[in-house]
Formats: structure tokens, C-alpha cells, sequence
């Protein structure tokens, strides 16, 4: 929900209560002169049991109770962020070399111990924190020397890493969305990890088989045509439930293996699509269909992050404000009501899948042509595996998967100065998501550690279901 | 004689809505009381408090004397209290025995569950209690009635005495409800103590030792069963004189809306449910469709609004044909279908009130322009709608599913007769509602039959169908047996033919009599 429409519904919703309160009293008069007039208004029923029985609302709600509801929504995945930093730090401690040597002399130098182990945490961290959101000092360095020499290479070297952590964040921003979108639509797909890949060989193979096109035709043509392939991949799955009852799960798992050996298969020595090169890899795309950058080397930002905005803003407006996201929302909260109100649920769930991995196929897509311009085997670290944590993490919603993905970004690039800064391994920062991923599906455990009350909310909502949606 | 348990002073607020405001409660040892009220006057929300489910605000609960803190269910069972909720927390997939064992188990070398003892129990306690129940029977093969029978047993196996019932007969038909009253007669008798929650007068001047009535979240005063009657406790319920019987003018049909000829419909499991049936439906009366649950009237329903697969047979709609049709395409031709299960098909529970307001115009101008939907009208239709019809909800963005019952109902009442409509399937559409919600919903059918509406009624509600309907056609094992004009018949001559006797002379067992293709 976007800023604006939360401040008018608050809006209506105070000067409803005002006006409510108005008309009940009015309508506590009715009541008594209709009373003793007791057989008179038997017949004219209908109005007045619109009118004599007042709303039951005497306690109007607070006036912040948005504000409060947001920070609510914030709580716990802040807290899960904060506890998973915590358990992380005693797992780096307890696993850097350092204070393993000292471990067992602890009875004899208690003290030196726990400032080894501070001090690993905190160089560790403070590298992450780097590597994820830039030195500071640096930039402002690189600032000057660009305004007093013209020189912006100290500039762009310091500018670099925080670029990369959205660099990092743009294929999680379309992976997250599209299971998230999957999710609303009751569907739970697994397969963004083989649609991406899809994706990327499609807009490969329109990348450098077609020579000679403007940018502006040939880069659209090649998006395209990853969003295509992405989402005929995913859409097959829906297909089979729709037709066949074909679970999704384990099809879209099956498609995916399918996926990874037909790129095997493309780039192997031989293969349709094998470039020159001594490796199994395309050849390159012509620069008609790059994503171009922003800022020169070694800056590698470039417009598939604006694209990966404007997906969470299409993907959002789609979902709350069209017909069909009202349907794919509706086939996800009840199938069975679907049904009644006259969806057809198999198109749905074909519509619904189509769209997941046509946001998958975007993800392949523009990795591909924004950063590597070939494609190689094996080419993604697990975006699309990743991607169903980020989805859960945004309670699949399209802005809390973008911030999700933001986070996430940003910790894959910070790890990788932190292992080279203070050789920590860049796999904690596996197991610091999968901590944060724990701790959201499990809130009684923040709850516990951080003594927060039970939201009243919650004994409403006891009609859970679904995929996280 | 000190009361068993106590209510002081009960406080519950949720968002917007004092659901209980200062209530005080009293149970005596071996008494059945009854809580009455409308729905959403807050019965509900007391026994969750009671039951550990909600904390109150304020005020304490007493038991045996001594101040209890029920934190949860758990310690609701442990200081003896057991509940019945409206919708069973059982497993299907389990027997009885597993069922009544759940979180309780009995176990035997320290792995081993010992199913045989907890069964031995069970037995114990059918014989003791009259409850008749075959403790290897699976849950999906039991009626509703006997499993409402394996909740009650799971509350005496953890020794509970004192027993809250919340809408205990809403499910039940009417030979169910007299078994499960004789069998609250049984453990009154023990010396347990019991609530029963409710909203039909008929129970509870029945049933009922002493009974409370709950308005708004408020007691609104407590009579004895002996010196009251039906038109007084439902005006302390709704807080008004209700007119318990349905004023109408005779029918002026017109012509065939609906036509059902030979219609075959299979259920779930593949059977006959609906054997060759045919009938017609015409503007402007109302033909309701009596029978005790089970008897093929779901499959009817579900069939002729495009839900279930028509095996043979065919139906038209204002002369065109739909036998095979979409919901959508008969819901296009003007059909308003009130369905039966109104959580699972009716609403969308996740969905707030005004999406739920039109479930199925939603891509229709003036509430969709092409792909955008419009919220701005979405949600001036949906405010009048729930002033319209009276729907209590703190605005029309909650989620339905903090509604109560009636108030969901009301909900789907408001959405399909707010349409210009030609024919209503409405399927029990009062089930679990109050009198007020129920004389209100049945005043509109009879508007919308008087403008010229064709409405097929689903009841198994006898009183409903016969204050409503101008014929009456009653179903027996998939089969309508006859149809009767409504002014012509009496309950009993009903009730026989509910029963399958299609003469009032013919022996008892006249079941067998009636061909029974379905087997």
C-alpha cells in the first residue's frame, strides 16, 4: 500500500468514526420512540433494523494505529537481523583460528581471550560494513582529488563498492519477486534457478546472433526475449498443474535439472551456441544489447537495477491494482472461493507461473547483459535458490522484497572484503542469512529473546495458509 | 450451593470493538446454563477468554473459589475446563482413539502409544455418557454428529467437568440435536457443569437450567427457562420485538426461470448424489428444497451454479442452456448463488470486507475500467453495502475473517442480492446466524421473490423452508420424493417424507419401499 492511500484511508476512517458516533446517538432516539410504539413498526422491518441496533465500535480506534501497524511489520524482521548479527559474531569467533589457539588456555588468560574474540568480531564487521556501503573517507578523498586534479580514477576505485552491493541486489530483486509472485498466486515455484537460466541463454543468443540493430531495438529484443523464455518455462509447470493437477514443486524442480544440462549441453564443445573461445561459454553480445552503465571502470552499475525498480512497482501495481493480480490473489487465498466467483483457476495458475518466470528470465537476462555480455555454464551462485528466502523475508511483498534483496546484496559484496580484509570466510555470510531466515519464520523466538508482547493482531489471524503469502 | 466457576468483571477490546465490556458469569456444580445472544455479541470471545485462547483486559475468572490464570488452553484443561468449538479440531486421518489421544498420549515402554487402553476408556466412557462411538472408527468416515461425540469424549478422557459447548447443534440435524441434548442430560446428571452457547431460543428453553443473554458485549439480563418464552428472550437478544414468522403474500409466478430435467450428479466419492431429478423453478416464487443433510441437496446446489460436473441430464437458465457452463457464464446471466460452505467458497477469509463485496463483479465496469480496478468505487459500493445490510464491522478494511459468523453471512448476502438478480440459489442461507440476521435475510428473499425473482431454497431448516417457500420439494437419498404446496402440508407430513415415507399410511420402514438407485 502505497503512502498516499494509507493517509486517505486513515483520513475516511476518522471522519467515519466521527460521523458514526453522530448517528448512533440519533439512533439511541429512534430506538426508545420506536419502543413504545411496539406493534406499530413490526411491519416496517427492514429500515429498522438498519437503523435500531447501533454499531458496536465504542471505542474508536487510535490514531496512530498505522504508524504502529508499520512499525509492528518492521519489528520482527529488524530484531531477526540484529539476533542473527549477534549468534553470527560467536560463530565467527569461535571459528577464527586465533581464538581457537587461545581456547583452551582460557582458565589461565580469560581476559585475553575475550578481547581476541572482540577484536575478530569487530574487524570483521567493520570490513563487512565496508564492503557492503563504501568507505566513507575514501570517497570523500577520491571527491576531492577528482575536483582538484580531474582525476576521478581514487573516485571511482572508492565508489565501487557501494555500487556493487546494488550490482549484487539487482538479481535478487527480480528472482525475490518472482517467487513472491508465485506466492500470492498459491503457487510455490522452485524452478526460478532454470528459468533464469533460460532467460539468459534466450537474450545470449539474441545478443550476438543479430548484428547490425540500434540499441534501442536490439536491447529490448534481447530483454524480451529472456522474459520470454523464463516465463514458456515456468508456464509449462502451470500448465501441467492447470491441466493435469500436476504438482508444481516437484515440476519445477524437474524442469530445472532439465534447464542446467540443456545450457550444458548448448555451450558443450560442439553445442549450437559455443563460442571460440577455449571455454564453454557463448560467444559475446554485440554492445547494441548491453545494459549500459553508468559510470565508467571499475564501476560496474548499470541500468538493470532501474529495471529491477520499476519491476517492483509493476509487480505491485499489477497485484493490488488490476483484475489480474486480484485473481492470482484470490486463487492463493482460497482456491475454492476462486472457483465460485467465476475465475477460472487453471488459467490463473498458468497466468500466475507465466509471470514468475518471466521475472526469473528477466533476472537471467540481466545479469547477462548487463555484467558478463557471454553466457558461461553454471553461471548464477544460486540467485533463484536465494530468492525463496528473500520472498519469505518480504512476507512477499513486492517493497519487502526489495528490501530484502538490498539487504542481501549488500551482504554478498561486504563478505567478500571481509574475507579478504579479515579472512573470515566469505560461507558465514550463508550462514548469517539462514539465521535471519530462521528467526522471521520463527517469531515466538524474538519474541522470547527481545520480551516483546504477543500483538493483539495475532489473535485475529488465525486463518494462515498458503506458501508464506 | 457456591458456583464452580465465577466471571468477574470481563473485559476484552480488540481494534476498534469492545467485544466483552465488564461481564460477570456465574456456573453452579451440575447445571447446564445457557449464553444467548446475536452474533457478534461477544459469546464467542468470553469462552475464549475462559478457555485461555484471548487474555482479558481486565477482570478476573474464578474457579472452585479460588482465582485461576488460564494462560492458555493447557491450563484450561488442567483446572478442568473443556471446550467444543463450532468447528472440530480433529484429524481426519486419525481413528478416534488417535484423536482423542492427541497430546495426551498414553504410553507404554516408553515409546510404545498404548492405543488399547485409551480405546478401553472410550468405551467405558460411550456406555457411561450414552455416547455410542466405535473408538477404531477414521474421522472422515463419521457423520458430523458422532464426531461432534468424539470432542465431548476427548474433554471427559482429560477428566474436564466443566464443558463449554460454543454453538454445539449449528451442524446438526435436528435427531442429532435430541441425541446430543440427551446426552447433556446424561453428564448434567454426573454432576458436571456445562455452558452451552447459542442463539436458538427453542434449545435453550429446551435444554437450559438458567440462562444469561449477552447484547453488544454486555449482559443484557438472565432468565429462568421456566418462567420465560421464545418472544421475550429474543427481544432481550436483539434489544427489540422480532416477529419470529415470515409476513408474505401469496406468489404470482410467472414464467420458467429455471429448468432441470433428469438431472445425475455424482459426489465426492463418486456415488450418485443427485438421481435423475427434474423440476422447474418460475419467476416470482420461491421453491425450497427440504431434506435431512445429505441427501444430494449440496451436489444440487453445487451443480446448477457450475460447481460440480453434471453427468446427465440438463438445466437451463431463463431458456438457455448451462448444463455444462462456467460459474462465471451463469452468474453473468443474472444468478445470485448463496453457498452453503460459506469459509470455503462464499468468502475469501484473507481478503477484506470490501474485496470480498464483489467476489464476482470485480472485472466488471463500473468496478474494473479494463485491467484497473476502481477502489474508489469499489469502496463507495462496499460502504453502502454494509450499511444496507447491517454488516458490524469496524470498517470495510478488516480482513472478513475477524467478522463473526453472521456478520461473514451478511456479507455474501449483501454482495449477491445487491445485483439486479433473476434467479437465487441460496443454500442454507441462515445456517448459524441469530434471529435477527435470519428474519432480516429471510425479508429479503421475499423482496427479491416479490420483484419478480426465481429462488430455489436449500434448507434443512424445516421452519425456514416452510415460512419461506411457496412449494416444497423434499429430497430423499438423491431422489425428490415429492413436492407438496407449502400452504397444503404440515411439518409432520414433512418430517415423513424427510424420512422417505411418501404416504403417511405406509409402514415405518417404508425406506426400503423407495427404489434406491444410488446404491
Amino acid at each position: 500500500m502505497t503512502k498516499a492511500r494509507r493517509r486517505e484511508r486513515k483520513r475516511k476512517s476518522q471522519t467515519k468514526a466521527r460521523k458514526r458516533k453522530a448517528s448512533v446517538t440519533l439512533r439511541g432516539s429512534q430506538c426508545r420512540s420506536l419502543r413504545q410504539r411496539d406493534t406499530r413498526y413490526v411491519n416496517s422491518m427492514a429500515q429498522v433494523t438498519a437503523t435500531a441496533i447501533p454499531q458496536n465500535n465504542p471505542t474508536p480506534a487510535p490514531r496512530n494505529s498505522i504508524v504502529r501497524r508499520g512499525l509492528d511489520v518492521l519489528t520482527i524482521p529488524a530484531l531477526s537481523i540484529l539476533t542473527a548479527f549477534i549468534v553470527s559474531g560467536f560463530v565467527i569467533a569461535f571459528t577464527s583460528p586465533e581464538v581457537l589457539k587461545l581456547l583452551p588456555q582460557f582458565w589461565q588468560h580469560p581476559l585475553k581471550l575475550l578481547t581476541t574474540m572482540h577484536e575478530t568480531v569487530t574487524t570483521a564487521y567493520a570490513a563487512l560494513l565496508q564492503g557492503a556501503f563504501g568507505d566513507w573517507g575514501a570517497i570523500w578523498q577520491g571527491l576531492e582529488s577528482w575536483l582538484a586534479t580531474g582525476n576521478a580514477t581514487d573516485l571511482l576505485r572508492a565508489l565501487r563498492d557501494p555500487f556493487e552491493s546494488l550490482v549484487g541486489a539487482t538479481p535478487y530483486i527480480f528472482t525475490g519477486l518472482a517467487v513472491a509472485v508465485g506466492f500470492k498466486g498459491g503457487l510455490f515455484n522452485i524452478g526460478v534457478e532454470g528459468q533464469l537460466f533460460a532467460g539468459a541463454v534466450a537474450s545470449a543468443w539474441v545478443g550476438f546472433s543479430i548484428e547490425g540493430l540500434p540499441w534501442f531495438i536490439h536491447l529490448p529484443l534481447a530483454l524480451g526475449a529472456g522474459i520470454a523464455a523464463g516465463a514458456v518455462w515456468a508456464g509449462i509447470a502451470g500448465l501441467l498443474k492447470a491441466t493435469r493437477g500436476v504438482n508444481e514443486v516437484i515440476n519445477t524442480i524437474m524442469l530445472n535439472y532439465i534447464m542446467f544440462l540443456f545450457t550444458d549441453w548448448l555451450l558443450s564443445d560442439g553445442g549450437p551456441l559455443r563460442g571460440n573461445a577455449g571455454a564453454p561459454r557463448t560467444p559475446e553480445i554485440y554492445p547494441s544489447a548491453y545494459l549500459p552503465r553508468l559510470l565508467p571502470d571499475p564501476v560496474r552499475f548499470h541500468w538493470g537495477f532501474f529495471l529491477a525498480i520499476g519491476a517492483v512497482f509493476f509487480v505491485y501495481w499489477l497485484l493490488w491494482k488490476t483484475t489480474v493480480g486480484f485473481e492470482i490473489r484470490t486463487v492463493g487465498a482460497s482456491p475454492t472461493a476462486a472457483k465460485y466467483a467465476g475465475i477460472a483457476v487453471g488459467k490463473v495458475f498458468v497466468m500466475a507461473m507465466g509471470l514468475s518466470g518471466g521475472l526469473a528470465g528477466l533476472a537471467g537476462a540481466n545479469e547477462l547483459l548487463g555484467l558478463n555480455h557471454y553466457m558461461v555454464a553454471a553461471f548464477s551462485p544460486g540467485y533463484g535458490f536465494d530468492a525463496i528466502a528473500l520472498a519469505l523475508l518480504g512476507k512477499s511483498n513486492p517493497f519487502g522484497v526489495l528490501a530484502a534483496a538490498l539487504l542481501f546484496g549488500a551482504l554478498r559484496n561486504g563478505a567478500t572484503r571481509m574475507q579478504s580484509i579479515a579472512t573470515v570466510p566469505i560461507d558465514i555470510i550463508s550462514v548469517m542469512q539462514a539465521l535471519i531466515i530462521a528467526f522471521i519464520a520463527a517469531p515466538e523466538i524474538v519474541r522470547w529473546l527481545f520480551r516483546l508482547r504477543t500483538p493483539a493482531q495475532q489473535e485475529h489471524e488465525v486463518f494462515a495458509r498458503g506458501w508464506g503469502a | 450451593m457456591a458456583p464452580i466457576l465465577e466471571l468477574r468483571g470481563i473485559t476484552k477490546r480488540f481494534p476498534g470493538v469492545l467485544a466483552n465490556d465488564h461481564i460477570d458469569l456465574t456456573l453452579n456444580q451440575g447445571e447446564i446454563h445457557a449464553l444467548l445472544g446475536e452474533n457478534g455479541a461477544g459469546k464467542s470471545t468470553l469462552m475464549n477468554v475462559l478457555y485461555g485462547l484471548y487474555r482479558p483486559d481486565e477482570g478476573e475468572i474464578l474457579i472452585r473459589d479460588k482465582i485461576a490464570h488460564i494462560a492458555g488452553p493447557r491450563d484450561a484443561i488442567a483446572q478442568g475446563i473443556g471446550m467444543v468449538h463450532q468447528h472440530f479440531m480433529l484429524i481426519p486421518v486419525f481413528t478416534v482413539t488417535e484423536n482423542v489421544m492427541l497430546g495426551d498420549e498414553s504410553i507404554v515402554n516408553g515409546v510404545v502409544l498404548d492405543r488399547k487402553k485409551v480405546a478401553r476408556e472410550i468405551r467405558d466412557l460411550s456406555v457411561k455418557y450414552g455416547l455410542e462411538v466405535n473408538p477404531d472408527s477414521y474421522i472422515k468416515d463419521l457423520s458430523v454428529g458422532i464426531q461432534q461425540r468424539v470432542e465431548i469424549i476427548k474433554l471427559l478422557y482429560r477428566k474436564a467437568d466443566i464443558l463449554i459447548l460454543d454453538e454445539p447443534t449449528a451442524v446438526l440435524t435436528p435427531q442429532e440435536a435430541d441425541d446430543l441434548f440427551q446426552v447433556l442430560r446424561n453428564l448434567k446428571a454426573r454432576g458436571n457443569s456445562i455452558i452451552f452457547i447459542t442463539h436458538k431460543l427453542r434449545e435453550v428453553l429446551e435444554l437450559a437450567d438458567r440462562i444469561t443473554v449477552l447484547r453488544l458485549g454486555k449482559v443484557v439480563g438472565s432468565a429462568d427457562p421456566q418462567n420465560t418464552n421464545s418472544a421475550e428472550l429474543a427481544r432481550m437478544m436483539v434489544g427489540r420485538s422480532v416477529i419470529l414468522s415470515v409476513d408474505k403474500e401469496p406468489a404470482q409466478p410467472q414464467a420458467v426461470t429455471l429448468d432441470v430435467k433428469n438431472l445425475v450428479v455424482l459426489d465426492e466419492r463418486h456415488n450418485v448424489a443427485v438421481n435423475d431429478v427434474s423440476f422447474q423453478v418460475r419467476a416470482g416464487e420461491v421453491l425450497g428444497i427440504a431434506g435431512v443433510q445429505g441427501n444430494g441437496q449440496t451436489e444440487l446446489a453445487r451443480a446448477l451454479t457450475g460447481l460440480r460436473h453434471i453427468e446427465s441430464g440438463s438445466v437451463s437458465i431463463l431458456g438457455e442452456d448451462t448444463t455444462h457452463a462456467t460459474p462465471r457464464k451463469i452468474s453473468e446471466l443474472r444468478v445470485a448463488h448463496v453457498p452453503e460452505d460459506r469459509q470455503a467458497d462464499g468468502l475469501v477469509l484473507g481478503f477484506p470486507v470490501e474485496d470480498n463485496l464483489v467476489l464476482n463483479e470485480y472485472y466488471r465496469p463500473p468496478f474494473a475500467k479494463g485491467l484497473v480496478m476502481q477502489r474508489e468505487v469499489i469502496e463507495k459500493a462496499a460502504e453502502e453495502r454494509v450499511q444496507e445490510f447491517d454488516v458490524r464491522t469496524p470498517s470495510i478494511f478488516v480482513n472478513v475473517s475477524s467478522l463473526s459468523g453472521g456478520n461473514q453471512q451478511k456479507v455474501i448476502v449483501a454482495r449477491e442480492f445487491s445485483r439486479d438478480i433473476k434467479l437465487l440459489i441460496a443454500s442454507q442461507p441462515t445456517r448459524g446466524l441469530d434471529v435477527g440476521s435470519i428474519e432480516y435475510i429471510h425479508k429479503r428473499i421475499i423482496e427479491k421473490r416479490d420483484a419478480g425473482t426465481a429462488v430455489l431454497l436449500v434448507s434443512n431448516e424445516l421452519d425456514e423452508i416452510m415460512s419461506l417457500s411457496d412449494r416444497i420439494a423434499v429430497m430423499f437419498k438423491g431422489q425428490i420424493i415429492d413436492t407438496v404446496n407449502a400452504d397444503e402440508t404440515t411439518k409432520e407430513a414433512l418430517g415423513l417424507l424427510m424420512a422417505g415415507m411418501r404416504d403417511e399410511s405406509a409402514p415405518p420402514r417404508a425406506q426400503t419401499e423407495i427404489p434406491d438407485k444410488s446404491a
